[in-house]
């Protein structure tokens, strides 16, 4: 068998065994799943009135604001689904089995790959379900083409990749896996203090810079673009270059790790 | 005792049988720890060959080594021919592994964790229906087949771990202390699993801390010490390495004892117990001659007991340990 199918097959015999796992314990991708689904509700209901007065001069209703939050709520949804994912693999290394893995005559990367695909597609799938429940209060898209919804896609499925490479990676290295959950907080907050709540131009001017130069906001914007209709200019770029960064910084980084010799 | 003695250096024909796994001066620290100080090893292909040591002896190590977890800092090592830092894909194919601790997903049930094992092995969809079920049955698990092997008794796990390692039929198997933690029931249904693979042709390599397990099992043992084999050879040839065979005379009147240890040369004196212990293989004639000795020099002992040495003594003396009291005849 050459190389490359047999790397196909040993990854897709690993993505099974992982979807498995997350169809027996779907606790921990659905408590994920919550916090974006919350953050939404809050951010609407709660705090909707004074962040649309907020932005629109004075003049913006709920609707907007709901239309300006829900690009950055599901780049959350993304960042929240990797945390399981370097908790998941923080847990899968310390069970014996990795080290059967090692010892048999199957794609050495196989192991990481099966994550990976695995927790992109429990990326997409969580996007689907977190944007099911903003069209369920109201998010439309405004005139965006068939070709932009493709688009919009790609772009959340190579976030998707990129962000999962950093949680494999931070999965490796974390002792446990409440360590690899800590870890990976960042991936939650960094949505947080980007442009997702609010433009970048309303932030104290100190600030601006931290919610300007990080991977979230480009992403974010770009997303806005492809539904909404706003300008993209250079951050349509720029989201692909940081996640082509973030995937070869991540691919490297985790199979560096990986291939090192056990404790 | 029935111990199966095979011929495992040499063959009828005067060829040695090809080794199924080799090593020389085997290396390997972690930071200032030595933990393997160049082993030697060749274990014949079809054989049961057992690394006997106490915990921290390197057993683990040495097979993490040769299954190539991990590598070597220095020395080679060859399994099923291929060289373990050269060709580990080669190594690979041809080993299976049960490591110390379970490598069962536990999330997953026991069929599945068998069926992950044949899609690795990529066999075809019914052929790793098959085996599974097969191995399943061999194994007395079918019953909880359908079960998360997180939810398996200590044996279970074991059983089931060892179904997993044989999908792929192996030539050659590493088994590091593969009853360790088990109760007697289970250790003695995993000896006869290790014995039933050994009529199948396959080279065992086990580690175990418990001499008895290496004595029922192994054609041949080396003892681990510390990152050293102290003593490598037959259980027998291992047990005539100690001469630690003797015959021990007690006595109850301590007058009695003292006249016969002045008339006895060469023997050692336990003042406290007073007893002596005369060195003897435990042979008919030697008993003889002793007694001979004893009736002609007038001693009457209260006891005479025949201590024929087993693994525990050759273990003991080689290993260093300093829990077992000073033996008499070295």
């Amino acid at each position: 068998m050459s190389s490359l199918s047999l790397a196909v097959r040993d990854s897709s015999t690993m993505l099974r065994r992982n979807l498995l796992h997350a169809r027996r314990y779907p606790s921990l991708t659905l408590n994920l799943l919550l916090t974006p689904i919350v953050l939404l509700l809050l951010f609407v209901y709660i705090f909707g009135d004074v962040m649309s007065a907020g932005m629109g001069g004075g003049g913006a209703d709920r609707s907007e604001y709901i239309a300006y939050v829900v690009p950055g709520i599901l780049m959350m949804t993304i960042g929240g689904a990797v945390v399981g994912t370097a908790v998941s693999v923080s847990n899968d290394m310390t069970e014996g089995i990795i080290a059967r893995f090692r010892t048999m005559a199957i794609h050495r990367g196989s192991v990481l790959i099966g994550h990976v695909v695995g927790s992109v597609l429990q990326s997409v799938a969580g996007v689907v379900l977190v944007g099911a429940v903003a069209v369920a209060i109201g998010f439309r898209s405004t005139g965006a083409t068939a070709l932009e919804w493709l688009a919009a896609f790609g772009l959340m499925a190579l976030v998707a990749l990129a962000l999962t490479w950093i949680a494999v990676g931070m999965g490796l290295v974390s002792p446990n896996a409440e360590a690899a959950g800590n870890n990976a907080m960042p991936l939650i907050v960094l949505p947080l203090i980007s442009s997702a709540f609010v433009p970048v131009d309303a932030m104290p001017g100190w600030f601006q810079p931290i919610a300007e130069y990080q991977p979230f906001t480009p992403a974010i914007e770009t997303l806005r673009g492809l539904l909404l209709g706003s300008e993209i200019g250079n951050n349509g770029w720029l989201a692909v270059a940081w996640c082509l960064a973030l995937t070869a910084l991540g691919y490297f980084w985790s199979k560096t790790v990986f291939d090192r010799d056990p404790k | 005792m029935s111990f199966p003695v095979m011929p495992t250096s040499s063959r009828t024909d005067g060829h040695p049988a090809p080794a199924a796994v080799s090593a020389a001066g085997l290396r390997k620290s972690y930071g200032d720890k030595t933990v393997l100080d160049g082993i030697d090893l060749r274990i014949p292909a079809g054989s049961v060959f057992a690394l006997l040591g106490p915990n921290g002896a390197g057993k683990t190590t040495t097979v993490q080594i040769l299954s190539t977890l991990i590598a070597a800092d220095g020395g080679q090592a060859q399994v099923a021919g291929h060289d373990v830092a050269t060709s580990p894909e080669g190594v690979r194919a041809a080993i299976g592994v049960t490591g110390q601790f379970s490598a069962v997903d536990g999330l997953i049930t026991g069929e599945e964790n068998m069926l992950l094992m044949a899609d690795l092995h990529h066999l075809s969809r019914s052929e790793g229906r098959r085996t599974a079920t097969e191995l399943l049955e061999r194994f007395d698990l079918s019953e909880v087949a359908k079960k998360p092997a997180s939810t398996y008794s200590g044996g279970m796990k074991r059983r089931l771990d060892i179904a997993m390692t044989l999908v792929g039929d192996p030539r050659i198997i590493f088994l590091d202390e593969p009853t360790t933690g088990l109760d007697p029931r289970s250790r003695h249904t995993m000896w006869q699993i290790i014995r039933e693979l050994v009529s199948d042709g396959v080279t065992v390599f086990l580690t175990t801390q418990y001499l008895e397990e290496a004595d029922q099992l192994a054609d041949r043992i080396a003892v681990l010490d510390d990152g050293r084999i102290a003593a490598e050879g037959t259980a027998e040839e291992l047990k005539r390495l100690i001469p630690g065979g003797h015959v021990r005379l007690r006595f109850a009147d301590p007058a009695a004892y003292r006249s016969a240890a002045l008339a006895l040369r060469g023997v050692s004196r336990d003042d406290k117990a007073l007893a002596l212990q005369i060195p003897s293989d435990g042979t008919q004639r030697e008993l003889r001659s002793l007694l001979d000795r004893l009736d002609s020099a007038g001693i009457e002992a209260d006891e005479l007991t025949v201590h024929t040495p087993d693994l525990d003594d050759v273990f003991f003396a080689l290993t260093g340990s300093t829990d077992q009291p000073e033996e008499a005849v070295r």
